[in-house]
């Protein structure tokens, strides 16, 4: 194979590894897709070793091998979809590798998160309904609404001020934990920890938890203990900021 | 019968909006919005009948895991993509949260039992979720090679 073509499949593959794991998606299938592309392309003696902070992958005994870093880890199901999709039509071989490299290239530099007031929204109105799937009392879905997008706003927001998730998760809690404590106190809303656990929820590491067992399954255990450990800390930041504002 | 009825759309309503949150493709959020629909209204009627929550956790991913697999084919889809936000009303905040309290409050014993409980309940969220995907391998995986699952990426390391 010419060094220039293997170069570039190989920075294909890794760009295709980055983008999933940034995006959340569980190690196995990571790892799957990269082998999946890289047989598509008649390259059958390449080996990968994925963890939640960075690929290596190599082409093979004389070909070159790479490594890339991953820095940041969010839940952004959609661009899973869009790379599994440029996996699954150059697997069928439906577009060249070049074509493919382009558009996990354009894949990269988009933002598909819809505008933060319709999240924020979203957070809203999801915190009110756990509340009443809780069993809460249904004059509390107002605080819960309230609390609920401020707390997703809020760890958004200085999410991307900070680039440190535990503190933004803290602050978030703290936030919650004070609208509702407010609300009990001034009289608009009666039970203070069913509207916290609904206004929480937005903020709890689902995707972490379900990932990091599956990955354990697997076989991939470092992967796996590392986003348990992600799930743990995230958790921990929710519940440390929630004691802060109870304990006054 | 009504309560049902607004369980179902109340659990409809929240996990779709996770799939906002979680930026799930605009056109599978109803999808998503079904996924956990299901699973919340099988856990609710499954601990109506008596069972602890631990077994109807269990039971919840499991339908979870399977609807979120019929919808993964019919729109060739990953299945995180439904399974995540399906399975998010079964997580235990509430459990979790009075464990946390209880430690607040230096009722360590009971701190510890809410605690373990939590525990107990994502495991068995995560081994249902686990267990209906390898069921589902299993019946189909003799058909469908090509598949992205757990078992199929042991077939490719082999």
């Amino acid at each position: 194979m010419k060094y220039e073509q293997s170069e570039m499949a190989i920075d294909c593959f890794l760009l295709a590894g980055r983008i999933m794991m940034e995006s959340g998606a569980e190690t196995y299938r990571v790892q799957d897709t990269m082998l999946r592309m890289a047989r598509s392309q008649n390259m059958m003696d390449t080996q990968s070793y994925v963890t939640p902070t960075g690929i290596i992958f190599s082409l093979g005994r004389t070909q070159p091998t790479r490594i890339t870093s991953i820095s940041t880890r969010i839940t952004d199901l959609h661009r899973i979809v869009l790379v599994n999709n440029v996996s699954r039509k150059l697997t069928s071989q439906m577009i060249t590798l070049e074509r493919a490299y382009d558009e996990l290239k354009r894949i990269e530099k988009t933002n598909y998160f819809l505008p933060i007031l319709l999240q924020v929204l979203a957070a809203s109105i999801a915190s009110s309904c756990f509340l009443f799937l809780y069993k809460g009392m249904l004059t509390d879905i107002p605080t819960a609404f309230v609390a609920g997008g401020i707390g997703l706003y809020i760890v958004t927001i200085i999410h991307k001020m900070t680039r440190v998730k535990f503190f933004s998760e803290f602050l978030a809690a703290v936030s919650v934990g004070v609208v509702a404590s407010l609300s009990v106190h001034y009289g608009f809303g009666t039970e203070v920890d069913k509207i916290i656990i609904g206004s929480v929820m937005p903020l709890v590491p689902g995707l972490l938890i379900t990932n990091a067992v599956r990955d354990l399954m697997a076989g991939h255990f470092i992967a796996g203990m590392a986003k348990g450990a992600e799930a743990f800390l995230t958790a921990f930041a929710i519940g440390s900021g929630i004691a802060l504002v109870l304990s006054f | 019968m009504g309560t049902i009825i607004l369980q179902v759309l109340f659990s409809f309503v929240a996990t779709a909006c996770f799939g906002v949150i979680f930026n799930a493709p605009t056109k599978v959020i109803p999808a998503c919005g079904f996924v956990g629909a299901v699973g919340w209204t099988v856990y609710y009627l499954v601990t109506d009948m008596g069972l602890d929550d631990v077994r109807s956790s269990f039971i919840g991913a499991f339908v979870v895991a399977l609807v979120a697999h019929f919808f993964s084919r019919k729109f060739r889809m990953p299945m995180i993509i439904f399974s995540v936000s399906g399975i998010i009303p079964l997580v235990p905040g509430g459990i979790a949260y009075n464990a946390m309290r209880n430690f607040m409050e230096f009722d360590y014993v009971m701190g510890l039992q809410n605690g373990i409980r939590a525990f107990m309940i994502s495991g068995a969220i995560a081994m249902g979720l686990v267990f209906a995907e390898v069921i589902v391998q299993m019946l189909l995986g003799i058909m469908s090679k090509g598949k992205t699952s757990i078992q199929s990426f042991m077939k490719v390391r082999k």
